[in-house]
């Protein structure tokens, strides 16, 4: 499905501010995964996802999807088949459009090939409010207003349902409930859950709640200083806990877990 | 009376495509599109030219599609070539000057003498009598609004509005803003040009210095329809580019014919007002400011 092989990226290379993101970083996805990714601050996360999706071209290695080699596809192309969510709710819609048209954008562009002169259907508006309604909030009766009038819950709701309107075929979240208050996040993460499933959709979550890295997902990626550290899947992954998981953090890096934000969340 | 507002109106028609530019370039893609004044007198030009040679009808598509070049131009500098979007107008109107005059025969103004326009073409069939100009020249720009609020519901519409609203957003979508920001900038100079043209086949002449300032009046137009009709939608926004013309031409005529303000301050006056629009909420968030910290202050001392 997703194969890295051996990729760096390091950032104002010859400078004193160069600092190497990922270096030498391979992995592999089956199809349907669902890897959770947790790690410092620092640790190449974002940068791992930013990789994937095209963001910036790596220096090293290649990266392929579906045995097609990805590396230097730009990313509005990879973007067709590569689906985004990031931690602020207000990066993946547009608040000055309405929730059909953002709906629309997200399904007419990643239907393949088509007349760029489509407009949106009856039908497309039916199959948009059927949708809406398995968010549960009320939105399909909402369609004509302005996304900017939602709040920051529903906006990611919203930018879920466009990321998986078309199927994609590797979905990359960001730690895109961290911004939610916690009523909020665990809804939308149940709906994440919900829609990975139906769809078989590969996954990769990056997180900062230890439960949660745990709890979701088939396999757990621990990152430090740009690269893997520990991939836990199977059955070693559900006997593991918090605490398990932190040690074993600690054997491999010979360090903590750095990261304030699981600091907090810890308890 | 009469007299005037009817030159009001179709002064008001021929200049709110300038408007409904505007309104694509400045409030859906949010860049400020500098090439507008070169734009328009490069419409006019090559509208004048081409009727003088006996193609008046001709004139017209010929026009928008120097527009949309120019736009190309300034669309290919800030895309592509990483020109700040302001510099990348600044540097195609330069440049449009001496294509301007190139077109004009190396003169500073073409005249049509005794030659066919549309407008002259349209009188002859008699429709709308005296008002005929009024009739082509709305007739035309209700075409182009139509159109346009058509074309910003497909799909490509949609990711151009999209481009304009949420950059962060269609950078990590398929959308290439390359493309969207270039079919942009294409059309919404295509329709400066277009107005151009109408306005040089209407006033028989086209001269080198007629665009100056038009982009500062085409926003003065634009926010003062937006003001009257609100800015929610695209429609409203659309609309508000034809009547911000009308109203704006409306004052223009009332300006020259009391003589409140002489004419030559008229440009000031615009300047002023769009200045001062486009500062309204900075200045209003200010007072608020200021009046809060007024009565804590007040508080403090009791």
């Amino acid at each position: 499905m997703l194969d890295i092989k051996s990729i760096s990226k390091t950032f104002n290379p010859g400078t004193v501010n160069a600092k190497t993101a990922v270096s030498g970083l391979s992995l592999h996805l089956d199809s349907g995964d669902f890897v959770t990714i947790i790690g410092s601050n620092g640790a190449g996360k974002s940068t791992l996802f930013n990789a994937i999706a095209g963001a910036f071209y790596v220096d090293e290695g290649n990266i392929l999807l579906d045995g097609k080699d990805i590396t230097f596809v730009p990313e509005h192309k990879r973007s067709r088949y590569i689906g985004r969510l990031f931690q602020d709710p207000m990066g993946g819609t547009a608040p000055g459009m309405t929730i059909e048209e953002n709906l629309a954008l997200s399904y007419l562009r990643a239907s393949k090939g088509g007349n760029p002169f489509t407009r949106i259907s009856k039908k497309d508006k039916e199959i948009f409010r059927e949708k809406l309604r398995l968010l549960d909030m009320g939105l399909e009766d909402r369609m004509t207003q302005p996304v900017g009038l939602l709040s920051g819950g529903q906006r990611q709701a919203l930018t879920l349902l466009m990321a998986t309107m078309v199927t994609p075929k590797l979905l990359l979240l960001d730690e895109h409930t961290a911004a939610l208050d916690p009523g909020t996040a665990e809804k939308v993460l149940r709906l994440t859950r919900e829609i990975v499933e139906k769809d078989h959709i590969t996954c990769m979550m990056i997180t900062h709640n230890m439960h949660q890295a745990l709890e979701m997902g088939n396999r757990t990626f621990l990152m430090e200083n740009g690269n893997v550290v520990l991939d836990v899947r199977g059955e070693e992954r559900d006997h593991l806990t918090v605490e398990d998981l932190l040690r074993r953090f600690r054997e491999g890096t010979g360090h903590d877990l750095d990261n304030d934000r699981i600091l907090l969340s810890k308890s | 009376m009469l007299y005037i507002s009817q030159t009001a109106l179709e002064l008001g028609f021929l200049y709110a495509l300038v408007a409904m530019a505007l309104f694509l370039s400045y409030r859906i893609l949010d860049i400020a599109d500098l090439t507008t004044d070169g734009c328009f007198v490069f419409g006019a030009a090559v509208s004048v030219t081409m009727a003088a040679a006996g193609h008046p009808y001709l004139a017209i598509p010929a026009a928008m599609a120097a527009g949309a070049s120019a736009g190309f131009v300034t669309a290919f500098l800030q895309t592509r070539l990483g020109v700040p979007s302001i510099l990348a107008g600044i540097v195609t109107n330069t440049g449009l000057y001496t294509v301007n005059l190139m077109v004009m025969g190396w003169s500073s103004n073409v005249s049509l003498l005794k030659t066919d326009t549309i407008f002259s073409l349209f009188e002859d069939t008699g429709i709308g009598g005296k008002w005929s100009d009024v009739i082509l020249s709305g007739g035309i720009v209700i075409a182009v609004g139509v159109l346009l609020l058509l074309f910003l519901g497909t799909r490509i519409g949609l990711s151009i509005r999209a481009t304009g609203n949420n950059i962060r957003m269609v950078r990590s979508s398929s959308i290439n803003p390359t493309v969207t920001i270039t079919i942009g900038l294409c059309i919404s100079n295509a329709m400066t040009a277009l107005s151009g043209a109408m306005v040089g086949q209407y006033q028989n002449t086209a001269d080198i210095n007629g665009g100056t300032g038009i982009v500062v009046i085409g926003l003065a137009c634009l926010i003062i329809g937006e003001t009257v009709l609100g800015r929610r939608t695209v429609k409203k926004g659309v609309i508000a580019a034809v009547i911000g013309s009308m109203i704006y031409r409306f004052i223009y005529a009332i300006v020259l014919y009391t003589k409140v303000v002489p004419v030559q301050g008229l440009k000031l006056i615009t300047a002023i007002v769009v200045g001062a629009a486009i500062a309204f909420p900075t200045i209003k968030s200010w007072v608020l400011f200021q009046k809060r910290k007024y009565a804590v202050r007040r508080k403090g001392e009791n």
